[in-house]
């Protein structure tokens, strides 16, 4: 079945169409203006060569030209996490498409609401393997919330509402819309009927917490004397920061963060333990462990958190708030369940909940609260700074200063990432912006610079390393062009840092194709592309580098940070352990 | 355990392979899957057996109900319900004997001959999956199958009960 089965006729009045006409095309770029897209990541070729047309000469859409499609969809995707809005994608067939499978996977991952339009060889060659012909609604179907083939050049509208509709509802996710070239003609012209209401009988997430549940959730929560707020990205996505944050102070909570989740409760909060999981701090896991309550918002008991789930969290009783009912009791059993977005069934939890003794709370966790911090106390993350190398930990931690903390900052994927979760507190949520799901190394550049287009006054920070900045260098081409003036802080280790870390624990120190034996110059390859790198190798000369690079406002700057190639990241939690069983050093454990 | 899940779902292209693509990415078992439009033919009605404890078909029902084109699911083995397989059989006759036998047989199992030439007798039957395996495997010892073609379980719960959308 068509998305619209009646064809919509054009009204003629007095010579006047009363239903706009216009082609494919141009229904294309109206009805992303109708959804209130301002910015479209993409590359044109053969087959969306019609909307490119389309695209010219207006000013509704902005398009920023990409060099590469994989870039295309981490921009979005940054743009995103920064906004809440949905990011858009537009790409030719075949090989555009397939390029931005690594893309839409991370946004699938991590639930990013996305739109990827893609070109498709005309309706009549489908099926033939016709040039730059893949079937792309086949190729991402694993990894989208759902896709739209268009049939009809009418049919464009609704499917353009229903796909933006479905990304950034309920749990939000990447939608794909397969645009046949025939379908956006520029020489046919069609009506143009943009749906007031997007309504569809087969889907309807459900927003609010069941009242019983949420009575039963509140009692246990009220009475546990070991309780634990574990706070994931479900909260970000829909912005309930600020209610997170009120439960936990009322109720004298302590609190522990995901990587999805950083930000959405406050990192320089006394009551904030951390992240918690495989590189999580010593108080988040402990806390976690030996909780009799924990309370999930919108996190998903990942096995980077959970480590092994037999022994996972034996005293608690588990009360999981989410919008996924799919998320709820798939690795670790629940106790109580609430499906519901987290905003809104935080809200509920104030309505149900009676006055609060603020003194009385603190008497019933005190003896909890001291044992934690009788864990903080072990600071597990103080690092050895005398080495006469630049430690990783200590750029980060420079980066933070320079930045006063509010700075936007994306990652790739590896020891570097680990490091800035840790060791850059974050207090707003959407300032953190990692792969956490998929881990695609390669993201953090696109990432910084589809945050600047969303915020161009923003300071946006991208922290890598020598290996996933290689991943997609070419976008330093795409910053040039307009002028993002990005900072890249890359923490060179001249090896790939987690691999060389696994190694030397798992493998006996046999760093099989972990090395990075022909670096290019860093500094000369950023001048190349027209932009200002500066090469640093001595921790005494690390804050002055930092504080020219954030002094250079309006230009990208480029930071090669010559590393100790023989740091680890810790705390690690040790494999098949409960969640509290950890390295600390080379040396020590939990 | 073998469960039979019944899905509402828009009749739309793509679709089942959504459905067929979920259960092989998250690694869920089908044994058979038997799909139609419904009185409204907007819809499809989608039955599949499969294996699984109650974690996983919690799992398989709760994952299927998130595709944007599934209106409902339900398992039908959690309560009581009919369920029905059609199969059509080729059976080859050796001699008088055999095609005497084997009419007899599919006589006693309630089934037609909807087939016949001077070598063979192809013959429908409807029932249980049980009542197929067990036809199947007394007809094997008359007469010697030629080819089978067998639709997969469908099913609707006894009573009231019902699945609308």
């Amino acid at each position: 079945m068509p998305v619209c089965a009646i064809p919509i006729q054009p009204i003629k009045l007095m010579g006047v169409f009363l239903v706009e006409m216009m082609s494919g095309a141009a229904m294309v770029v109206r009805a992303l203006k109708d959804v209130g897209v301002k910015h479209v990541f993409g590359y044109p070729g053969g087959a969306v060569l019609d909307i490119y047309d389309a695209l010219y000469a207006q000013e509704d859409v902005q398009h920023i030209l990409v060099r590469h499609e994989q870039a295309a969809a981490h921009m979005a995707d940054g743009y995103a996490r920064a906004t809440g809005q949905t990011g858009t994608v537009l790409v030719t067939s075949g090989p555009g498409a397939t390029n931005t499978i690594t893309g839409i996977a991370t946004a699938y991952m991590d639930s990013i609401p996305m739109v990827v339009l893609s070109g498709q060889v005309p309706s009549m060659h489908i099926g033939e393997d016709a040039f730059q012909e893949t079937d792309m609604v086949g190729c991402s179907r694993p990894i989208v919330k759902h896709s739209f083939l268009v049939k009809r050049a009418i049919d464009i509208p609704e499917a353009i509402a229903k796909a933006y509709y479905i990304a950034n509802s309920g749990r939000p996710g990447p939608v794909v819309v397969d645009l046949p070239k025939d379908t956006v003609n520029v020489q046919e012209n069609h009506p143009y009927r943009f749906p007031e209401k997007v309504q569809m009988r087969s889907y309807n997430p459900t927003i609010k917490g069941h009242l019983g549940q949420i009575k039963k959730a509140l009692k246990v929560l009220l009475k546990a004397k070991r309780p634990i707020v574990y706070v994931g990205g479900g909260a970000i996505a829909c912005d309930a920061s600020p209610l997170v944050t009120e439960l936990a102070e009322k109720l004298k909570l302590p609190v522990t963060n995901t990587l999805m989740g950083l930000g959405a409760f406050p990192g320089d909060h006394p009551q904030f333990l951390g992240m918690l999981g495989m590189h999580g701090t010593v108080q988040a896991n402990k806390t976690m462990h030996n909780a009799d309550c924990i309370l999930a918002l919108g996190a998903r008991f990942d096995d980077r958190v959970t480590n092994n789930v037999q022994k996972f969290c034996p005293h608690a009783q588990i009360i999981h708030v989410d919008i996924d009912p799919a998320s709820i009791s798939k690795t670790i059993n629940v106790h109580i369940p609430v499906v519901g977005s987290v905003k809104t069934v935080l809200t509920q939890f104030f309505e149900q909940m009676h006055e609060i003794d603020e003194n009385e709370r603190k008497d019933q966790l005190h003896d909890w609260w001291e044992q934690i911090e009788a864990w903080r106390s072990r600071d597990c993350l103080a690092y050895a700074k005398d080495s006469g190398l630049i430690k990783p930990q200590q750029v980060i931690e420079s980066l933070y200063k320079h930045t006063q903390g509010d700075a936007f900052i994306t990652s790739d994927v590896g020891q570097h990432q680990m490091f800035a979760a840790l060791y850059y507190p974050f207090a707003k949520p959407r300032r953190w912006i990692n792969s956490g799901g998929l881990g695609t190394m390669g993201f953090g550049l696109p990432a910084a610079m589809g945050v600047q287009v969303a915020h161009p006054d923003a300071v946006v920070a991208c922290v890598t390393g020598d290996g996933s900045i290689q991943m997609n260098i070419q976008e330093l081409a795409t910053c040039l062009q307009y002028g993002m003036p990005v900072k890249i802080i890359s923490l060179n280790n001249r090896a790939l840092g987690m691999v060389r870390q696994w190694q030397d624990m798992n493998y006996k120190g046999r760093h099989s194709h972990s090395y990075m034996d022909s670096l290019p110059d860093f500094v000369k390859l950023t001048e190349a592309y027209g932009h200002v790198g500066i090469k640093v190798e001595k921790p005494e000369e690390l804050d002055d580098a930092m504080a020219r690079c954030f002094a250079l406002k309006d230009k990208l700057v480029f930071m090669d940070i010559a590393v100790d190639q023989n740091e680890h990241v810790y705390p690690m939690q040790i494999k098949y352990g409960a969640m509290d069983d950890m390295r600390l050093s080379k040396t020590e454990r939990s | 355990m073998r469960r039979i899940i019944s899905v509402l779902m828009e009749n739309e292209p793509g679709a089942l392979s959504r459905i067929i693509g979920l259960f092989s990415q998250r690694a869920y078992n089908v044994d058979s899957l038997c799909v139609a439009p419904i009185d409204d033919s907007s819809l499809s009605r989608l039955t599949i057996t499969t294996q699984g404890d109650d974690k996983v078909i919690e799992q398989i029902t709760k994952q299927v109900n998130k595709l944007i084109d599934v209106l409902k699911i339900s398992d039908l083995t959690e309560g009581s319900h009919v369920e029905r397989e059609l199969m059509l059989v080729k059976v080859g006759t050796r001699n008088e004997n055999s095609r005497a036998e084997v009419k007899r047989t599919v006589e006693i199992f309630r089934g037609k001959i909807v087939d016949v030439t001077p070598k063979n007798y192809t013959i429908e039957l409807t029932g249980t999956s049980d009542k197929l395996d067990a036809f199947v495997q007394t007809i094997g010892q008359t007469g010697e199958i030629i080819e089978l073609s067998r639709t997969g379980v469908c099913g609707l719960s006894r009573g009231e009960k019902a699945m609308r959308p």
